[in-house]
């Protein structure tokens, strides 16, 4: 346990990525997904199409390939560069690959939410004369957000876990897994407390979040 | 009765699983060595993923590394279809001869003193260098001194990159990519300026495409391929020396070389190395 | 998807009618634009391009670029097919369907554990399958990669007295962590089962074994299935991680033969229409179970009622028991969002890469 906790500052160096990732990715996908949801319940057939093909599509591909495609499609292929230097490169893109692919998931939350809205709640809206975007934006989101505070944690939680993908597939974010993977292989410490080391890492991040957002789905909770 | 269905469903679940597994060896393409027999059949481990030394080729490896392991084999009384050939990754080749999975080891595989104390070695049959490709129209890069703030793409698990930022104290910075063909990818779209490893991995890469990648030639440092053996096999260590010996006197090994790196501007050895000592 | 079936918006009239053709318009001007850039990326016509825009050169096909025929073309060798494509599903699937069985195994035994009236047995099982729920899959593979080293490095046991495959990892990988979700699954089936069906097998002298084989775990597998099936996509998905550790799955056979084709983005893009293929064939079946229990009134349960399912009066387990509690409210609405229509929040978290599919571990305990 010493090597490892000698090598502290790797460690929190690593999980610094990780929250950073984790962070920006969740703001991002949280938007994109409300979007989506939008999109999906829009008057606009063709919008319709579009989102659920999009979900349906990366939701079913392994985030491995959508980061693949993020980092040597978009970014090297496209030469499309997100900032100057490598390292924030890389963590842009990754950021952009992890939101899209959680972004659908987002969006199916969401999309169930709305289905367990009254059927009379968007009737008296319509009859009050709201349009489209009003009761999507006064009525819908507002309820469907709060019944799935819950789902939307456990996205969360899978996104914390997913920024570990960041670390291969044509990126290389030197976020926690890496770390530990480096750590293994360059023999710097023992496996097993490095190993129970970066895993508590883990449990500390996706542990209270877990709670967090039980506690607040219980709070905010639509009594019906 | 639902209770009947859905264990039924289970338990067909279950069977499909196992029966697959049974018969699922897990290898893409070629042979699933079963272990070391050395009578019929030898199991030899190289590369699948690496062009010119060892690359899967629909069924079969081909490749500097596969004609040397096929000429060895030779040497040592078995005909080309007599040998089963098997992947051997970077990760995997000490548990490969210590269990006996394979016989041999023809993957560049590195003789170490790390590795020494697990395996034995013959050879080395080829003394490699690290080197640096770049793009064909890129005349700026000449050695690793002019990596100074350029971009280098590194295979994941792979020291070479740090071999030049680390030790040589270039400042260039690093594009980490899950293998070398990614980093080729990354090369070709300009996304990095330069790849570094061995300048055989390098020239099988640049022979694939000759006319977008140039090797810089500028090598520095070694890396001595040596043909992996269980450790404890004198013999078999002196039989191979032999033939690697016979192999370069005959010029095969250099005809290897042509057939893999002919096409690209890498000067490779065109002599002998020093065979060193069976344990 | 007919208007009538619409709530959220009015049947459109003449000005909505013409504003949404507008949308329609936009949109496609916008799709257009995107698939364009795209199209001119993979072509390297985007960027690097000599001529004009309107110039038909800067649209035919760059033989530098991805869409080039011989970047393509191996795929339509049979021997791409026979060589890696088959031999890579062939092992994603022996991986995924090894895995599937374990963890529906660890999942019961731990489900079940962790409802044992014996705190030696719940409070243990609780912990494992909370560690294993909140860790990344990919530090299991890793960690099960170097198990060899970690008994030499704390039992002295010399490196290669056993190996770890990597399908070995791989499976041990997705069975902990899937087993795991799958534990919260079969423990939140087990509490949704009606309070009357334990109190009639008590009552016609069924011990508590037989209770909980008899009666409470078939019951909690079939209203389960759907939420199992949708972790099981879950599963073959990550199963792809295991190309980072060599494993020859689908998205490693890709890996080698975009080594010798040098096609890495076509062959991208075709391991993952793959990948969509099976995917959408396993959600469509967790979809068909899914209504094949409500046809038949029987409410599937979700992980996400896990949060509180003991009470199932409490508003607060969230969106999916509120869908199961008042069906009549939301069947019209499913129509109008999407064709497939009743997804629950419980699905929205089934996702890859060993994470998600379980509910929040709120509310347990």
């Amino acid at each position: 346990m010493e090597a490892f906790l000698s090598n502290i500052d790797r460690v929190v160096d690593g999980f610094s990525w990780t929250v950073r990732l984790t962070l920006v990715s969740a703001l991002l996908s949280f938007v994109l997904g409300i979007l989506l949801t939008a999109m999906r319940a829009s008057p606009v057939p063709l919008l319709r199409g579009l989102a659920t093909s999009y979900v349906e599509g990366v939701r079913n591909t392994p985030l491995t390939l959508v980061l693949l495609f993020c980092g040597l499609g978009l970014n090297s292929a496209l030469g499309l560069s997100m900032a100057d230097s490598v390292a924030m490169d890389v963590f842009w893109w990754a950021v952009i690959g992890l939101s899209a692919y959680t972004a659908c998931f987002v969006s199916e939350s969401l999309r169930a939410g709305i289905n367990t809205i009254p059927l009379g709640q968007v009737e008296a809206a319509r009859s009050l004369g709201l349009t489209f975007t009003q009761n999507l934006r006064l009525i819908v989101i507002p309820q469907a957000l709060r019944t799935v505070v819950g789902p939307l944690g456990s996205v969360l939680i899978a996104l914390t876990k997913n920024t570990t993908v960041a670390s291969v597939a044509g990126l290389g974010v030197q976020e926690a897994s890496r770390e530990m993977k480096l750590m293994f292989d360059q023999g710097i410490a023992p496996v097993l407390p490095t190993f129970v080391g970066f895993a508590i890492g883990f449990l500390i991040l996706t542990l209270p979040t877990g709670y967090f957002f039980g506690w607040l789905s219980k709070r905010v909770a639509v009594v019906r | 009765m639902r209770v009947g269905r859905i264990s039924s469903i289970l338990g067909g679940t279950a069977a499909l699983a196992f029966a697959l597994s049974a018969c699922g060896t897990a290898d893409v393409g070629g042979g699933g060595g079963d272990g070391g027999n050395g009578g019929e059949t030898i199991t030899i481990g190289v590369k699948y993923d690496q062009p010119g030394l060892g690359l899967l080729e629909g069924d079969a490896p081909v490749g500097f590394d596969v004609d040397v392991a096929t000429y060895i084999a030779g040497e040592l009384g078995y005909e080309p279809d007599q040998i089963e050939w098997t992947e051997a990754a970077s990760a995997n080749r000490e548990s490969f001869l210590q269990q006996g999975t394979v016989d041999m080891v023809v993957a560049t595989y590195s003789i170490t003193d790390e590795r020494r104390q697990v395996v034995d070695f013959a050879g080395p049959y080829y003394v490699a260098q690290q080197d640096i490709l770049v793009a064909a129209d890129n005349e700026d890069i000449q050695g690793p001194e002019d990596l100074e703030g350029k971009v280098l793409c590194s295979a994941s698990g792979s020291r070479s990159a740090h071999n030049i930022v680390d030790d040589m104290g270039i400042d260039a910075e690093l594009r980490e990519a899950g293998n070398y063909s990614e980093c080729l990818e990354l090369l070709g779209n300009g996304t990095v300026d330069a790849v570094t490893t061995d300048n055989t991995i390098l020239a099988g890469f640049a022979a694939q495409n000759p006319e977008d990648f140039r090797m810089v030639n500028n090598p520095f440092g070694e890396e001595k391929y040596g043909v992996g053996l269980p450790e404890g096999s004198t013999e078999r260590c002196e039989e191979v020396n032999a033939a690697i010996a016979k192999m370069w006197e005959e010029s095969v090994a250099t005809q290897a070389l042509e057939d893999a790196f002919g096409a690209t501007d890498f000067a490779y050895e065109e002599s002998a190395p020093e065979t060193e000592d069976c344990e | 998807m007919s208007v009538q079936t619409a709530v959220l918006f009015d049947v459109p009239g003449p000005r909505a009618r013409v504003r949404n053709v507008v949308y329609t318009v936009a949109t496609l001007i916008l799709f257009a634009a995107g698939l364009a850039v795209l199209y001119l990326g993979f072509n390297r016509t985007l960027t690097e391009r000599e001529t004009s825009l309107f110039d038909p050169a800067t649209w035919a096909v760059n033989p530098a670029g991805q869409w080039a025929a011989d970047k393509w073309e191996p795929f339509l060798r049979p021997e791409t097919w026979t060589s890696y494509v088959l031999p890579g599903l062939q092992n994603t699937l022996t991986a995924a369907l090894t895995a599937s069985v374990l963890a529906i195994v660890f999942g019961l035994l731990f489900g079940i554990g962790r409802l044992s009236e014996r705190w030696w047995i719940r409070v243990p099982a609780g912990a494992v399958v909370e560690f294993f729920r909140g860790i990344p899959l990919l530090m299991l593979i890793f960690f099960t990669m170097a198990l060899p080293i970690v008994a030499w490095q704390l039992f002295d046991i010399p490196t290669g007295t056993f190996q770890v495959t990597a399908l070995a990892a791989v499976v041990t990988g997705l069975t902990l962590y899937n087993g795991s979700v799958l534990a919260e699954v079969f423990r939140a089936g087990i509490l949704a089962v009606p309070k009357g069906q334990s109190e009639a097998a008590q009552a016609i002298g069924m011990t508590r074994t037989q209770n909980l084989w008899l009666i409470l775990i078939p019951q909690a597998v079939t209203s389960m299935m759907p939420a199992i099936v949708a972790q099981l996509v879950v599963l073959l998905k990550d199963s792809a991680l295991g190309y980072i550790i060599a494993f020859p799955e689908l998205l490693r056979s890709f890996t080698l033969l975009a080594t010798r084709e040098s096609n890495v983005i076509p062959a991208a893009i075709i391991c993952a229409l793959i990948y969509i293929a099976i995917n959408l064939t396993l959600s469509r079946v967790a979809i068909w179970l899914e209504r094949r229990n409500s046809r038949r009134g029987r409410p599937s349960a979700k992980p996400t009622d896990a949060e509180g399912a003991p009470t199932k009066a409490d508003t607060a387990t969230g969106a999916a028991g509120a869908v199961a509690v008042e069906p009549t409210v939301q069947e019209p609405l499913p129509d109008t969002l999407t064709e497939e229509g009743r997804a629950e929040p419980g699905d929205g978290d089934t996702d890859g890469n060993g994470t998600d599919g379980d509910g929040s571990p709120a509310g347990r305990g």
